[in-house]
C-alpha cells in the first residue's frame, strides 16, 4: 500500500509547444520502414469541436510483443524501437503517430497502445487505450467490463494508413460517444 | 439566479468577483462533503477552458497489464547535462532572478525514482512565454527560452538553473492572472505514473484568485505544489535556491512481483 499521498496534477496548459515535442517526436519507427503505420485520429471536444492544443503520448510493445526497454526516444536514431512518442494535434486537432502494430505481450491478452492525453483545458491526464481491431479483444477484461456501446470507444478502426483513432473527451448533443477513460489503482480523486 | 456561464475560453467575460464566488462555491461544498479530495477536479467551472473538455462519465477502472507495468527508459544520451540550466546557451544571460530549483521524484511508497526524465517549462522574468500564442505586452527575453531537461539521479534527485518566473495574464475571466508558475512533465517506474504538474512559489498573492490552483479543492493538496525556498540550496552571490519533492502515484506492485510475472 502506499503512504504518502501523491503531488496533484494540473494542466499541461496552452504553452507546451515549444517546449514539449521534439524532432521526430511522433516518429517510433521511421516512415516508410518495413512495418510502419499511421495511428492517427482527432481529439474532439464536447461540441464536437477540434482541439487543436492536446498533447498525446503512445507507449506500446513492439511488433513481436515485447516491451521495449531501449533509451534513445528523444535522440531517435531511426534504428532503435523505443516504443514511446509524442505528438500534438494541429489545428484541426488532428495528430498522427508512426510507429508498428503492438502484439499482445502475453497469449491472453490482445494488442493496445497505452495513450496519455493532455490538453488546455483538461486539469489532469487522462489514460486510455487503443486496440488494435482483431479477434483476441473478445476476451479482454477491460473491453468485457464496458457496457456494448462504450466498448467500440478504446478500438482503433483499420484503414488505408493504418489505424485510426478518435478521441472524445466530452459527450454532446451529437450523440457521438465520450472516449473511455481508465483509472489505474493508485490513482485517487 | 446563476447566468449561463460563455463557455469562450477567451471572452474574459466574467468578474474576478464573479469567478471567485464560484470558487468559493465549490470549495464550501468540498469542505461540508468531508471526502478526502488529492487531485484536482476534472470538471471545475470557474476555470472555462475546462467546460467542453472534461469527461463526464466515471473513470473507468483499469488493471494495468502488459506495457502499463513499464515505463519508458530515457539515458544520457536522449539529455545532454547543459539542458538542465536554462541560463545559458544563448548569446548573454538572461534578465531576472537567478534560482535554483532541485527536489526528489519518489513512488508512493517514497521509493526513488532513479534516471527518469524530468522536463520544464515556464514564463520568462515579465511573464512571457518563447510561443507564438502568448502575444500580451511584456518583452521576450533572447537570452531565454524558458525550456529544460534532466534525469533523475541514483537517489531520485532532480535540479535546475533557471530564473523565477513572472505571473502574466490571461483570458478565462477578467483582470485574470496566472500564479508564478513552472511547469513540470515527470515519469514514474510504471506508465501509470506518468503526470504533468505546476510548481508554484511561496506566498503568491494571486492563489486565491487562480482557477487552475483551486481546481485542487483542498488545502492540504494545493500546498503540494509550492516549493520552499531553501537556503541551503541558494548560493553565495549567484542563485537562490527553492526545493520541491514530486510524489507520484503509487507503485502497484512491488518490483519482485513485476519480475514474478514477467
Amino acid at each position: 500500500m502506499s503512504t504518502l499521498t501523491p503531488t496533484p496534477g494540473q494542466t499541461i496548459g496552452p504553452f507546451f509547444g515549444y517546449a514539449l515535442p521534439f524532432e521526430r517526436s511522433n516518429e517510433l519507427v521511421a516512415p516508410g520502414s518495413p512495418g510502419a503505420i499511421r495511428l492517427h485520429g482527432t481529439v474532439t471536444d464536447g461540441a464536437g469541436a477540434p482541439v487543436p492544443d492536446a498533447l498525446l503520448e503512445i507507449w506500446q510493445a513492439g511488433a513481436d510483443g515485447a516491451v521495449p526497454s531501449a533509451t534513445g526516444s528523444l535522440r531517435r536514431d531511426g534504428a532503435t524501437f523505443t516504443g514511446w512518442g509524442r505528438a500534438g494535434t494541429d489545428p484541426e486537432g488532428n495528430y498522427s503517430f508512426t510507429t508498428v502494430e503492438p502484439a499482445a505481450t502475453n497469449s491472453d491478452s490482445a494488442p493496445f497502445f497505452a495513450v496519455t492525453v493532455f490538453g488546455r483545458g483538461l486539469l489532469n491526464r487522462l489514460f486510455t487505450r487503443a486496440y488494435v481491431p482483431g479477434e483476441r479483444l473478445g476476451a479482454d477484461r477491460l473491453l468485457g467490463s464496458l457496457p456494448a456501446e462504450r466498448r467500440h470507444t478504446l478500438v482503433a478502426v483499420r484503414d488505408e494508413n493504418g489505424l485510426r483513432f478518435d478521441i472524445r473527451l466530452q459527450a454532446g448533443a451529437d450523440g457521438v460517444p465520450e472516449t473511455v477513460f481508465l483509472r489505474y489503482p493508485g490513482h485517487r480523486a | 439566479m446563476m447566468t449561463p456561464i460563455d463557455t469562450n475560453p477567451d471572452a474574459a467575460s466574467a468578474s474576478q468577483a464573479q469567478i471567485s464566488d464560484e470558487i468559493a462555491a465549490i470549495e464550501s461544498d468540498y469542505q461540508r462533503s468531508g471526502v478526502e479530495e488529492t487531485q484536482p477536479r476534472l470538471n471545475y467551472s470557474p476555470y472555462r477552458s475546462s467546460l467542453l473538455r472534461h469527461p463526464t462519465k466515471d473513470l473507468q477502472h483499469a488493471d494495468p497489464e502488459g506495457v502499463e507495468l513499464w515505463t519508458p527508459c530515457f539515458g544520457e544520451h536522449d539529455v545532454a547535462a547543459q539542458e538542465s540550466d536554462l541560463t545559458v546557451g544563448h548569446g548573454g544571460e538572461p534578465i531576472g532572478e537567478r534560482m535554483v530549483v532541485t527536489g526528489r521524484v519518489v513512488d508512493g511508497d517514497g521509493r526513488p525514482v532513479r534516471r527518469q526524465l524530468v522536463e520544464i517549462w515556464q514564463a520568462n522574468a515579465s511573464g512571457r512565454y518563447a510561443h507564438k500564442r502568448d502575444q500580451h505586452p511584456a518583452p521576450l527575453d533572447p537570452n531565454f527560452t524558458g525550456v529544460g531537461r534532466c534525469l533523475t539521479d541514483d537517489d531520485g534527485t532532480y535540479r535546475f538553473t533557471t530564473i523565477k518566473p513572472g505571473p502574466y495574464p490571461w483570458k478565462n475571466h477578467h483582470n485574470a492572472w496566472r500564479p508564478a508558475h513552472i511547469h513540470f512533465s515527470l515519469f514514474g517506474t510504471e506508465f501509470t505514473q506518468r503526470m504533468i504538474t505546476q510548481m508554484y512559489f511561496p506566498g503568491d498573492p494571486l492563489f486565491g484568485l487562480d482557477p487552475i490552483y483551486q481546481s485542487i479543492t483542498d488545502q492540504k493538496a494545493r500546498d503540494r505544489l509550492v516549493a520552499s525556498y531553501d537556503h541551503g540550496v541558494t548560493t553565495h552571490e549567484w542563485a537562490t535556491g527553492y526545493r520541491w519533492d514530486v510524489v507520484l502515484t503509487g507503485s502497484r506492485e512491488t518490483p519482485f512481483e513485476k519480475s514474478e510475472q514477467s
